[in-house]
């Protein structure tokens, strides 16, 4: 049963979609019948039918985490560029650096949202700081990587052309860097929603984590997995966008393969 | 200009090595990458360096160009003694590592940015720049393949660029390391052809590393047979075959009999 190219594409492109229904249907089908109570796991029709019911509040309360999580996101997109420019440049600010950022890293989040929140109170802040000081990482680590990687003989050759370090970084690290900047975009961004919404729930008055946070402090476990939902459809949505970037941004680097 | 002794060529040699070692890492840990070397190069001549892998081909590349400084004895370019990247060189490596973001002709202009007096003049003088880059890439069979990114090209295709990269800036000096390596024997070939017609054309002074004796012998004025590491200069020979060599040269008795000498030599090394 060969499958033309074209019906190829067009299965490719429907199996998201197909995996997501098969396992809605099984999650609904698997309610009824163990005949789970709905505080438990509500049935994924009940979750459409709250999603519905509530659309002016739910979209209301997502453009807060979106648009906090964007600000967080952008801050890290710059402060991570530059960063991992830094540490892929030059050894000593490597050697500095890297293990501090490593350790950093290490930390939960959890654990210094309560803090960011004694200096700086509830609002927006707290989850624009959390969602930056989640994302930024990968930035670092991956434009590190792609400028720490050049040819030793591209290398070799701009300097026997005479180029400073400046022109080396420039010319040739980097445009290197590039793809994997946007490369770990992808990743940033869903883990920058990840910062701003568990800044929400730890403690604030605004986004979906905090909707989700008092719907289920009522045993409206509806509206929370309506609220997870609605995460989840940011999230890929916000991945999408940084994927069709990269693939804009950085051509070469699929040798123009994917690029159709 | 037949005697075998240093002082071949003009009074004062372009490059000049004296007694040039190089070790890499220090210590205990030092391994002697090149011992002794000590070479004569004059102004518009072609020198092929032969030896077996690991002898410090690459190394010496790297000391006469000024990307590393010898651990002992001296290196001279121009009458200078060399401590940091001397000017007027062209590179060619033996992966072409051409940029995969720019095309190919971008690719080629990259020194044109990078050295002088043409960084400065390129913004002004785009369209003559180009020119020169077009006129290059035809002269290697690349005319109409400026626009093509590098990954759209076979890998002869590659080193064609590699090497015009290393030209266009109009280098006095030219280093091809192994740049043909790769290749099959046809393309291979074909570019020695090509090398030599630019080489008449230009007479800039080149140093080929090669592990082809063939190779050596068809481009070079002067072949340097190197010793195991660490590297030593064993042999110097002359080759004063008739320019331009074909690839008839490479079938005649006198081409033949110098392959074979140099390859006698170098099977002592292996012995
Ligand atoms: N950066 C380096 N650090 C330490 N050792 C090195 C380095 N580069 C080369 N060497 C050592 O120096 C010796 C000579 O290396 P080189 O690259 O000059 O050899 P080569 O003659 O070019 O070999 P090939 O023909 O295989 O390219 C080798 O034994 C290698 O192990
Ligand atoms: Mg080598």
């Amino acid at each position: 049963m060969a499958m033309t190219a074209r019906q190829e594409r067009y299965v490719r492109l429907a199996m998201p979609w197909l995996t997501l229904a098969v396992l809605l249907i099984a999650w609904e089908i698997a309610c009824i019948v163990f005949d789970v109570p709905e505080i438990v796991a509500p049935r994924p029709s009940r979750v459409f039918e709250v999603i519905v019911q509530r659309w002016d509040l739910l979209v209301r309360f997502c453009l807060e985490t979106l648009w906090t999580t964007m600000i967080g996101f952008v801050l890290a997109i710059g402060f991570g560029l530059l960063l991992g420019l830094a540490i892929g440049a030059s050894p000593f600010v490597y050697s500095g650096l890297y293990p501090l950022l490593i350790a950093f890293n290490a930390i939960p989040k959890v654990a210094i949202v309560p803090i960011l929140m004694i200096w700086l109170g509830i609002g927006a802040l707290p989850a624009i700081i959390t969602a930056f000081v989640i994302s930024f990482f990968p930035i670092v680590v991956n434009v590190a990587t792609g400028l720490a990687t050049i040819e030793p003989e591209m290398r070799d050759l701009m300097r026997s052309l005479g180029a400073s370090n400046y022109e080396i970084l420039t010319k040739v690290g980097i445009p290197r860097a590039m793809p994997y900047l946007f490369a770990s975009l992808k990743v940033a961004a869903t883990l920058a929603f990840v910062g701003s919404v568990l800044s929400e729930t730890v403690g604030g008055n605004r986004g979906i984590g905090f909707l989700m946070l008092s719907a289920s402090a009522r045993n409206d476990s509806a509206t929370t997995f309506a609220g997870l939902f609605a995460i989840a459809i940011m999230g890929v949505a916000v991945y999408a966008a940084c994927a069709l970037v990269e693939r804009r941004m950085t051509r070469w680097a699929f040798r123009g393969e994917l690029v159709r | 200009m037949t005697a075998p002794d240093f002082a071949s060529g003009a009074s004062s040699p372009l490059v000049e090595l004296n007694q040039v070692s190089l070790a890499y890492g220090e210590g205990r840990e030092a391994t002697l990458a090149l011992a002794d070397a000590t070479m004569r190069i004059a102004q518009g001549e072609f020198v092929a360096v032969v030896g077996p892998s690991g002898c410090g081909k690459s190394t010496l590349m790297k000391l006469v160009t000024g990307l590393i400084p010898p651990t002992s004895g001296e290196v001279k370019v121009r009458g200078e003694r060399v401590t940091r990247p001397i000017k007027g060189v062209g590179m060619a490596f033996q992966n072409a590592t051409l940029l995969p973001w720019r095309s190919t002709r971008d690719n080629i202009m990259l020194p044109l940015e990078v050295v002088e007096p043409h960084k400065s003049r390129l913004r002004a003088e785009r369209a003559a720049y180009f020119d020169k880059a077009q006129k290059l890439l035809a002269s290697v069979g690349l005319g109409e393949f400026g626009d093509k990114y590098p990954w759209q090209l076979s890998g002869g295709m590659q080193q064609r660029s590699n090497v015009c990269r290393a030209l266009i800036h109009e280098p006095q000096i030219l280093m091809l390391d192994e740049p043909f390596g790769a290749l099959d024997a046809f393309t291979r070939e074909e570019l020695w052809g090509i090398m030599q017609a630019l080489w008449l054309e230009r007479r800039f002074t080149a140093v080929l590393v090669t592990h082809d004796l063939r190779e050596a012998v068809y481009l070079a004025d002067t072949v340097y047979v190197m010793s195991r590491r660490p590297g030593r200069i064993v042999k110097i020979r002359k080759v004063e075959l008739p320019r331009p060599r074909t690839l008839e040269t490479t079938f005649q008795a006198e081409f033949v009999d110098i392959v074979h000498e140099l390859r006698e030599r170098i099977q002592m090394e292996h012995g």
